[in-house]
């Protein structure tokens, strides 16, 4: 790995080299776009629907502060505590404060990437707080010392047997088992006794209400629920974009997440908090971490529109054929790849490559976000600020000169149609993409020369 | 952490975004020319079971359910559920929940393109009940179930209770090689017992 850069297809090198592993992968996560195709067609309105996701979330990014003081005015008047985190060191440091003032050693968290994004089980771990995910995907590459490497499935990159062995280790089941039922039946039991004792819960927020002051968290598991209604201290951590103005534009947003996400009608619970639970306390951290910023750069900020479903993992062809944690963020796939670069454009200047713009992302993106368009940018962009390689580089602006000029684009193309039968395929060993790949046989003809031909006959 | 605050909304106001209308929404949406046994199949097919006990005795409906007539603690707070053995106003802790059977709730909705179904705190101060309990019934009135969820927000009021869920089925998930399990950390299975 280069110095102080991620380069995703050097990460995704090993992942590419099991080429077993890559096709189960990819056929995986096909099978749940395929849901998600089933789960929209069956809605005669789910364009209308996803143009209106869209509208609703521009305009909320139009009046993003107003909307936020209103939240943070309800949520108070409904008795909840609200602060905002400038950065993922402010919110982490927010969240120790309220354990520690409170005397918390045991915390149980619902899925949130925000806090992932913060690092904040590690910040901590280090303060001697005990962090258990909840969410069964989340649990298992917890004890795997591992990123999750999609941002709904969490370890979609792992085989049964694998969480079998892990099981095995960590919680003291027998060996060799990889029924997933049983393997579900034994984390239940642990994660339960987790639930039972645990001190306080943290949960992320899938859509927070202006108009009323509270939030809702979508989950399948009920682990959110069971993680906030036992302890009584509850720490939902949003990221500034979460919000949205009325009750009922959750209609929409219900009806699109998890249809995108899985290809379910709606996930098994979708929980609206207003308030602390009787006897309990509600804090609510409200996170910037880069987000302003991106807000500010025209271009780009549709990205903030964006509901986390995961539907443009499922359908990209180099996800699925890459692997979440070549991407080295915590949000992999297209959407990271656009939003990255905005944190650290070096480190992340690969990413906008890691595409092969077809558009796939951009059409199912429940709040047409146009994802495809934004890595194109993206990659004028650091091209302009001269982030990406010489090499890559020197190869754009030489193919942009010549399909800039027909005759050099058809000489060239004569030449390559010559050329290309006689050579060595050592020579495909120098390009990261070329290595798994064979050579293209030579048309005889190009396009141009065909048409020419039958156009005269 | 005030200057946070201000700094944070500050920057927010700097971006200049143009301002776009806010939509109308639609109050209507999908439409079933069955819409009850739509909301049956919506909920079998999220792992769910949907009953319908017409005019009849609770008790009766509930006793064909097997988890019911195994139970041995039964929390209910809908009447007519003769097994509930388990006093609310007994309960001091919410962990006390945790070895419920069966916990009878009412549903305050029923929707038909998801199976879900609206419930909401009321008298009910644990709301682990919801989660902790192995088995859950849901007993909601057939004139409530609607369409889409579109409709289900016209006729809620979410923010009138601390907490309020739609319920879609058990729990469930499919971490593992996606394989669909039911029975994650909360109910092993859910029914709507529409009356």
């Amino acid at each position: 790995m280069n110095e102080g850069t991620t380069e995703h297809p050097e990460n995704a090198a090993a992942f590419v080299a099991n080429d077993a592993r890559l096709k189960w992968h990819d056929q995986s996560l096909w099978f749940v776009r395929e849901k998600r195709d089933r789960a929209s067609s069956v809605i005669p309105e789910w364009e209308s629907l996803r143009a209106l996701g869209a509208d609703i979330k521009a305009h909320t990014l139009s009046r993003l502060a107003d909307y936020l003081e209103e939240f943070e005015k309800k949520a108070t008047a409904l008795g909840a505590h609200v602060h905002f985190a400038r950065d993922a060191e402010e919110h982490n440091r927010i969240v120790h404060g309220l354990l520690r003032e409170r005397n918390v050693t045991r915390v149980v968290k619902s899925k949130s990437m925000l806090t992932e994004q913060c690092g904040l089980n590690h910040h901590l771990e280090a303060h001697g707080i005990e962090v258990i995910d909840t969410d069964l995907g989340e649990r298992i590459v917890q004890l795997r010392h591992e990123p999750p490497s999609h941002i709904v499935m969490p370890a979609i990159h792992l085989k049964k047997e694998e969480i079998g062995d892990l099981f095995h280790d960590t919680m003291g089941s027998a060996s060799g088992i990889s029924d997933p039922k049983v393997l579900t039946e034994v984390a239940r039991g642990q994660l339960r006794g987790n639930l039972l004792a645990a001190q306080a819960g943290i949960t992320g927020v899938n859509f927070a209400i202006a108009e009323t002051g509270g939030f809702v968290v979508c989950t399948n598991e009920g682990n959110a629920d069971l993680g906030t209604a036992i302890p009584p201290l509850h720490i939902a951590s949003m990221g500034i974009e979460k919000v949205i103005p009325r009750a009922k534009d959750l209609g929409v947003f219900l009806r699109l997440l998890a249809r995108s996400a899985t290809g379910q009608p709606v996930t098994a619970y979708s929980s609206h908090f207003h308030g602390p639970r009787p006897g309990g306390e509600l804090h609510i951290v409200i996170v910037d971490h880069g987000r302003s910023e991106i807000l500010g750069r025209e271009h780009y900020r549709r990205t903030l529109q964006c509901i986390r479903c995961g539907a443009c993992m499922n359908t990209c062809p180099v996800y699925r054929r890459s692997g979440g944690h070549s991407y080295g963020v915590t949000v992999p796939g297209p959407l990271g790849a656009v939003l990255a670069p905005h944190i650290d454009p070096k480190k992340h200047r690969s990413l906008p490559f890691a595409s092969t713009l077809c558009g796939s992302c951009s059409d199912v993106c429940p709040v047409q976000i146009d994802l495809h368009q934004q890595l194109l940018l993206w990659r004028g962009d650091l091209g302009r600020a001269e982030l990406i390689p010489l090499r890559k580089r020197a190869a754009s602006q030489l193919a942009g000169w010549v399909l800039a000029r027909t005759w050099a684009y058809e000489f060239l193309g004569r030449i390559a149609r010559w050329i290309l039968p006689k050579l060595p395929k050592a020579l495909l060993r120098a390009n990261d993409w070329g290595r798994q790949r064979e050579l293209p046989p030579a048309p005889k003809e190009s396009f141009r020369e065909m048409y020419r031909r039958r156009r005269g006959q | 952490m005030a200057n946070s605050r201000n700094d944070i909304l500050r920057a927010l106001r700097a971006a200049h975004v143009p301002p776009k209308p806010l939509p109308d929404l639609p109050t209507s949406g999908v439409q079933y020319p069955d819409v009850h046994a739509q909301f049956a199949k919506s909920l079998s097919d999220v792992g769910g079971r949907c009953i319908f006990a017409g005019d009849g005795d609770i008790e009766i409906a509930l006793s064909k359910l097997p988890e019911y007539a195994s139970a041995i603690r039964v929390l209910s707070l809908v009447p007519g559920a003769k097994k509930a053995n388990v006093n609310m106003a007994a309960i001091i802790d919410p962990t006390e929940l945790a070895d419920v059977d069966v916990c009878v709730l009412p549903g305050q909705l029923g929707v038909a393109e998801n199976g879900a179904v609206w419930v909401v705190e009321d008298g009910f101060p644990f709301r682990a009940g919801w989660y902790l309990a192995q088995h859950m019934v849901l007993v909601l009135r057939a004139d409530t179930i609607v369409h889409n969820m579109h409709e289900a927000y016209e006729r809620i009021s979410v923010g009138a209770r601390g907490f309020s869920t739609f319920i879609s089925g058990p729990s469930k998930t499919a971490d593992i090689e996606q394989s669909l399990v039911i029975g994650a950390q909360g109910p092993r299975s859910c029914t709507a017992l529409v009356v």
